[in-house]
């Protein structure tokens, strides 16, 4: 049927060129995509760069002044109170990006060599908490580590202490604990694909040729995974950065990260520019630690090669 | 036998076990404390009671806020699977210069702080001199969502048999009979899972919720309102336990049919 149409397409006189280059693949591709691209320039590329543009102007008290400056960055960079966030918001992001990272290695390797058939359910069951209402997610571990939360009164209803402890809750540990619960998924689904794609023969070899399962393991399976955990590391690491609701609601004093600051800049009053140089200045470095994040792979790769 | 395989490694089930009870803990704790007859989050449980429910039925402001959701909802849901439908086939059956750079803009979203989109587009509303609105959030959040729809569209496209449509056009039929009888039956799963994944994702969204939604908040907006009193902490755990059952069914449903679009979609490979 198909070599027919082949056939007749070819023995059809050729039409004029511009309109046999609308009939391409090109051009359908192309006029198919675009409704999705021009939606995506509109409301996500023009709109980042308003704010780029923004974090160049200054604002004196309600009149925005359009001359280019520097100074918001300044303020950014050196104000104690907003290096010290950004120092923060990077150490949490980190801890919690190598934390899940280390945390899931081990049950998506469970699932990819010994999920059996079952490994779509498995994959299932991980992906459900992380698609229920992340607010309430949030609130519920605020019901956990809370004074007189459900571990405290627990540990206290099984004798294990006899005062509630009071450092669970509100600072920079609980924001950890409760990211890494969040993005627990983010990290076990990319992992369990690279995992998916090694070759299970290597192993095999490596086995035959008398590593032990551990030495198999090191030299074989978690060096060929590596491309899966770098992108878990990242798809974790980018949004925690900028997280705004779990540092609000158990963060308490110790645990505020950048986002709280951007969005006091863009509430009533307050200053745009500086929001817009804050928010830039998160994604210049988020961007930066996933550069080099990638390199460190790269370099790893080749040495092993 | 899988016991046996695990042999060297004793420690795994265990492990994952303990993993998938420190994922699901906060999740059972929501219903367990929306039965409880006290105001206050601890064990013991005081006695059952269903009145944290009742207490959602008169609340107004909530019922408003659950109506804005849905509103939202299925808005989001259909305007970014339609846009997701154009970018996964444009993908899946052409190929064509800046495809690549086309496909990683529209996925941004998924690699940006989302405070950051938020506080973005909240600059270019109020730039334009536009109200906040429900409006403005259908808008925000299905830049938000579009990568969601085309991660399940594409999955669910892939396997499509170029050649079932050609034989369609050979055979006379025209390009809108040959979407309507051959490529739709085929990836109709495939759209209502999207729809569902997308309905589900907006449900529970915040941040572009709270920055662009203005007077008419949308549920989790009525939570976080709800949050700062101790008070009314058992009714949201109510309303909480309301939305996890919700996810959940629309999230199952979703999956089954992403499932059905894979197999169907290999089917007609064979």
């Amino acid at each position: 049927m198909t070599s027919l149409a082949v056939s007749a397409a070819a023995n059809a006189p050729s039409p004029p060129a511009r309109s046999r280059w609308l009939r391409s693949e090109e051009a359908r591709g192309l006029a198919m995509i675009s409704p999705t691209f021009l939606y995506a320039l509109a409301l996500l590329l023009l709109p980042i760069l308003i704010v780029i543009t923004y974090s160049f102007w200054s604002q004196h008290y309600l009149d925005i002044d359009h001359t280019f400056t520097l100074e918001n960055y300044r303020q950014a960079l050196t104000e104690p109170i907003y290096r010290d966030l950004f120092v923060r918001s990077l150490w949490i992001s980190l801890t919690v990006s190598i934390a899940t990272v280390v945390f899931s290695y081990p049950v998506a390797w469970f699932i990819s060599f010994h999920g059996g058939v079952h490994k779509n359910l498995w994959l299932f069951l991980v992906t459900v908490p992380c698609w229920t209402s992340y607010l309430l997610r949030v609130m519920s571990w605020k019901v956990i580590l809370g004074y007189g939360g459900v571990l405290n009164t627990g540990l206290m209803g099984l004798g294990i202490i006899d005062q509630p402890m009071t450092s669970l809750l509100y600072n920079a540990n609980a924001v950890v604990i409760t990211l890494v619960h969040s993005w627990a998924a983010f990290a076990i689904l990319p992992i369990y694909v690279s995992l998916q794609k090694i070759d299970r023969t290597l192993i095999e070899a490596a086995r035959d040729l008398g590593d032990s399962r551990m030495r198999a393991f090191l030299r074989v399976t978690l060096p060929l995974s590596l491309p899966g955990v770098v992108s878990a590391f990242l798809i974790v690491m980018i949004p925690t950065v900028g997280d705004y609701v779990t540092p609000r609601l158990v963060g308490g004093k110790d645990g505020v990260m950048i986002a709280t600051a951007i969005q006091a800049q863009f509430g009533k009053g307050a200053n745009w520019p500086l929001g817009a140089a804050l928010s830039v200045t998160t994604m210049v470095l988020v961007s930066l630690v996933a550069a080099v994040v990638v390199l460190a792979l790269r370099f790893c790769i080749r040495r092993i090669r | 036998m899988l016991l046996q395989r695990l042999r060297f490694l004793p420690w795994l089930p265990a492990y994952v076990v303990i993993y998938f009870l420190f994922l699901y803990l906060p999740i059972l704790l929501l219903p367990i404390f929306s039965f409880n007859n006290a105001a206050t989050t601890t064990f013991p449980l005081a006695g059952f009671t269903t009145k944290w429910y009742g207490s959602l039925v008169g609340n107004k402001v909530m019922l408003q806020a659950a109506w804005n959701s849905l509103i939202v909802g299925v808005s989001v849901s259909l305007l970014s699977t339609t846009l997701g439908i154009c970018a996964a086939r444009a993908i899946t059956r052409y190929r064509f210069r800046g495809e690549k750079a086309a496909a990683g803009l529209i996925m941004a979203p998924l690699f940006l702080p989302e405070i950051i989109v938020a506080v973005s587009l909240l600059m270019i509303v109020l730039q334009l001199g536009t109200e906040l609105s429900l409006i403005t959030v259908i808008l925000g959040q299905t830049v938000f969502c579009v990568p969601y729809a085309m991660s399940v569209l594409v999955s669910g496209f892939e396997g499509f048999d170029r050649s079932l449509e050609e034989a369609s056009y050979d055979l006379g039929e025209t390009a809108l009979g040959t979407f309507r009888r051959v490529t739709l039956p085929v990836v109709a799963p495939a759209i209502v899972s999207s729809l569902l994944v997308t309905f589900t994702i907006s449900l529970d969204e915040f941040i572009l919720a709270f920055f662009l939604s203005g007077t008419e908040p949308t549920l989790p907006v009525y939570i976080w309102g709800q949050l700062r009193f101790a008070a009314k902490l058992p009714g949201v755990l109510a309303l909480g336990t309301i939305m996890i059952v919700a996810s959940v069914v629309l999230l199952t449903t979703a999956e089954m049919l992403r499932r059905r679009a894979e197999k169907r979609a290999q089917a007609t490979l064979t």
